[in-house]
């Protein structure tokens, strides 16, 4: 699904990612964890084609296909979704006209027709009772006046409605409530087959107890410094990263 | 002077044929003066106290000079360059019904997308549709005359109804109001005029096209809307010019007169030719639009949607001389490319409890320069007056600019003042995470721009909603990327 090569990546005038490798078949859920400021987010905004995220080096290939060569918004048309660590407030645009604007861009990427008015509305309905949104949603403004929980659970919603090949999700858990993150975990789960991937971004632990990830990664000072099992994340929260920063220096 | 002598010679040739003909249009010589003057009052066959009044207006005019306040900078006008009237050839006295009409003028409302037959029918309005200075076509004339409402052109009211335009005409922009109101009560040409009688609602939304036609002609419109007691009105007004090189000048008047408890709804969605990306051609839009609530509880509401015109001079205003009148004014401006926009609102609270809204959405792009000039005057009288005010910009690039003025002069210490302003970018955030989503940065920017206006789109009529925003769409083509 996604193979990336020895990235590098500069944001501004600085070397953020510096010769990351990593390897995401279909079917599986990776974890990346890390100390602040490793290159995380970075990571996530690289793949998604963010402006300002300069490439010099390496290459990332996602269905067979060269990631870097495509435009932001083809990459998110083929599949490739971001749920961001901070959803931006868009006042007046209604939440469902953005997503039904985001699933007719996708259909039409596969050429399939534009989502006829009333299935649109009954398959938002359907994903809205798996993420424990209130029908208010359907008439707000995108993020607009949002809490941190709100915006979050409205990720994991568009991700469902959209149904991406690869998801990665940025510190999905972040600001969450022990309740909301169960709702948000959920959510992530029922998007699990054996033809995605999920990359999730996080600090802790926790979010691991209610999505199994088969790999977890440590991303530190630009690249992937140690791999291993559900276990690795166990050993981090019971050890920091200290430990591997001194073994890897 | 030969140029005298030629407007004296064709000034005595009589209404019919005394003017220039040319191969499209009859037009008087460029040029204006007190013979001028009278002329169009001739061809019009207007009664002796509009002539005198016109004649009034251009003795003050000579005296004015032009206003320099306005944040705005063009060539001089020539004003004694311009031709003062032009109009369709009549093949008799002028069209009685659509189908006397000259189906290439109807072709050209086609391209305006105003099919009057179907749009009319199918969407309820009544369009008094004016081509260059004099009406057309009138339709829904039968279902309105039922109700009792007058909607014709300004000319047909002045012969049918002399005395209503008597009582009303200038009573509320005088004619010594400003420099572009005088000169425009000196030599308007035709427009609209809207009388709905006591309790009654107006069974239909009533709609006006204007266009500008023929080269280096000025249009000088004049709308008078009178709602008596307990009446309701809702108005539409869309405009719209063809390219040319030269420099256009609209200086039109609108006036709206609101009894007790009378309603009056005011729509603009303005298109004038706006020059082209180097600031080359388009219209100079200097309008006064003032809306008097001479009644208790009455209320008038002005909605714009500016997105054309080289350069827009407009302050849509409110006089709430009623107790507890209502004034609203919901903008939209747009200044893409060189274009140049000035404009806002005046809200005079002299009645007791009056309340006014302003909310204000200015969008700047390429090279554009906009301004809010906003005033809000409570006047001693007005006890317990309320006004709310939001202006909000949004800047599209880096050599854009916009500029707020807003004036608020309070001389009754009951009254409650709201400001609000903000000056924003589209955000990259914004607009990556539109990307993120798989929407194009085209749809991305008319996304977001539209959801900018939505609280003044929200205020227009449905049809003219849509419209406003596939303006916005075809204006900023471009500006961004």
């Amino acid at each position: 699904m996604l193979s990336i090569k020895d990235l590098r990546t500069t944001v501004g005038k600085r070397k953020v990612l510096d010769g990351l490798s990593l390897e995401v078949p279909a079917g599986e859920v990776h974890a990346i964890m890390g100390p602040n400021g490793s290159g995380k987010s970075t990571l996530a905004f690289t793949l998604a084609g963010r402006p300002g995220y300069e490439v010099t080096g390496g290459g990332v290939s996602y269905r067979g296909e060269d990631l870097l060569a495509l435009e932001p918004e083809v990459r998110a048309q083929r599949g490739l979704f971001l749920g961001f660590q901070y959803p931006v407030e868009i006042p007046g645009v209604n939440n469902v006209y953005l997503l039904k604007a985001a699933l007719n861009a996708a259909r039409k990427q596969r050429g399939l027709p534009e989502v006829d008015a009333f299935e649109f509305l009954t398959l938002v309905r359907e994903k809205m009772k798996i993420m424990q949104m209130d029908e208010s949603f359907l008439s707000r403004g995108v993020n607009e006046g949002f809490s941190g929980g709100e915006k979050k659970r409205n990720e994991i919603l568009q991700m469902l409605v959209l149904e991406p090949s690869l998801a990665l999700l940025d510190e999905t858990d972040s600001g969450l409530d022990i309740d909301a993150l169960k709702v948000v975990a959920n959510g992530v789960n029922t998007l699990r087959s054996s033809d995605r991937a999920i990359v999730l971004v996080t600090h802790y632990q926790r979010l691991l107890d209610y999505i199994k990830p088969d790999r977890v990664h440590v991303l530190a000072r630009g690249k992937i410094i140690r791999s291993g099992g559900p276990e690795l994340a166990r050993e981090l929260e019971a050890r920091g990263y200290d430990w591997l920063l001194t073994d890897a220096a | 002077m030969t140029e005298n002598a030629q407007l004296h010679d064709l000034v005595g040739r009589g209404y019919q044929h005394g003017f220039v003909t040319d191969i499209e249009s009859e037009s008087l010589p460029p040029g204006l003066d007190e013979d001028v003057v009278r002329a169009i009052s001739r061809i019009k066959r207007e009664p002796c106290f509009l002539t005198e009044w016109r004649l009034k207006a251009l003795r003050h005019w000579l005296t004015l000079s032009e206003p320099t306040w306005a944040h705005v900078r063009f060539n001089p006008v020539d004003y004694q360059g311009i031709s003062y009237y032009s109009a369709p050839k009549a093949k008799t006295d002028g069209p009685k019904s659509l189908d006397e009409v000259d189906p290439k003028l109807l072709e050209t409302y086609e391209k305006l997308g105003v099919p009057l037959h179907e749009r009319a029918r199918l969407a309820g309005v009544a369009v008094d549709a004016v081509f260059d200075s004099v009406s057309v076509a009138t339709t829904f004339k039968d279902r309105l005359e039922k109700a009792g409402v007058i909607f014709c052109s300004f000319s047909d009211a002045v012969q049918k109804h002399p005395g209503l335009i008597e009582q009303y005409l200038g009573s509320v922009v005088p004619h010594t109001d400003n420099y572009y109101a005088c000169l425009n009560s000196a030599v308007f040409s035709d427009g609209s005029f809207v009388y709905i009688p006591k309790g009654v609602r107006c069974p239909m939304e009533l709609s006006t096209y204007f266009r500008i036609n023929a080269a280096k002609t000025g249009q000088f419109e004049r709308t008078l809307i009178v709602a008596d007691e307990g009446s309701h009105v809702s108005y539409l007004e869309g405009c719209t010019a063809p390219m040319r090189d030269e420099n256009q000048l609209h200086a039109a008047v609108v006036e709206l007169v609101a009894m007790d408890d009378a309603e009056i709804k005011y729509s603009t969605v303005q298109n004038w030719y706006p020059g082209d990306e180097n600031g080359v051609g388009g219209i100079y839009n200097f309008v006064t639009k003032r809306g008097e609530c001479r009644g208790r509880n009455s209320r008038i509401s002005w909605t714009q949607v500016e997105t054309g015109s080289a350069i827009t001079w407009k302050y849509p205003s409110c006089v709430l001389r009623g107790e507890n009148s209502v004034g609203e004014f919901y903008s939209v401006a747009l200044a893409n490319h060189c274009q140049q926009a000035d404009t806002g609102t005046k809200m005079i609270h002299v009645g007791a409890n009056s309340r006014s809204t302003i909310v204000s959405k200015g969008i700047s792009a390429g090279r554009g320069q906009n301004t809010y000039r906003g005033l809000v005057k409570i006047l001693p009288t007005a006890h317990g007056a309320r006004n709310f005010t939001q202006c909000d910009s949004l800047l599209m690039g880096g050599r854009c600019g916009a500029h707020t003025f807003p004036y608020v002069e309070v001389k009754n210490p009951t009254a409650t003042i709201e400001h609000e302003a903000s000056t924003s970018r589209i955000s990259e955030d914004q607009l990556f995470y539109c990307l993120q989503r798989g929407i194009s940065e085209e749809d991305a920017v008319n996304m977001i721009v539209n959801g900018f206006c939505k609280s003044v789109f929200k205020e227009l009529p449905m049809e003219f909603a849509v419209e406003a925003q596939n303006l916005l769409a075809v204006s900023l083509e471009g500006a961004v990327g």
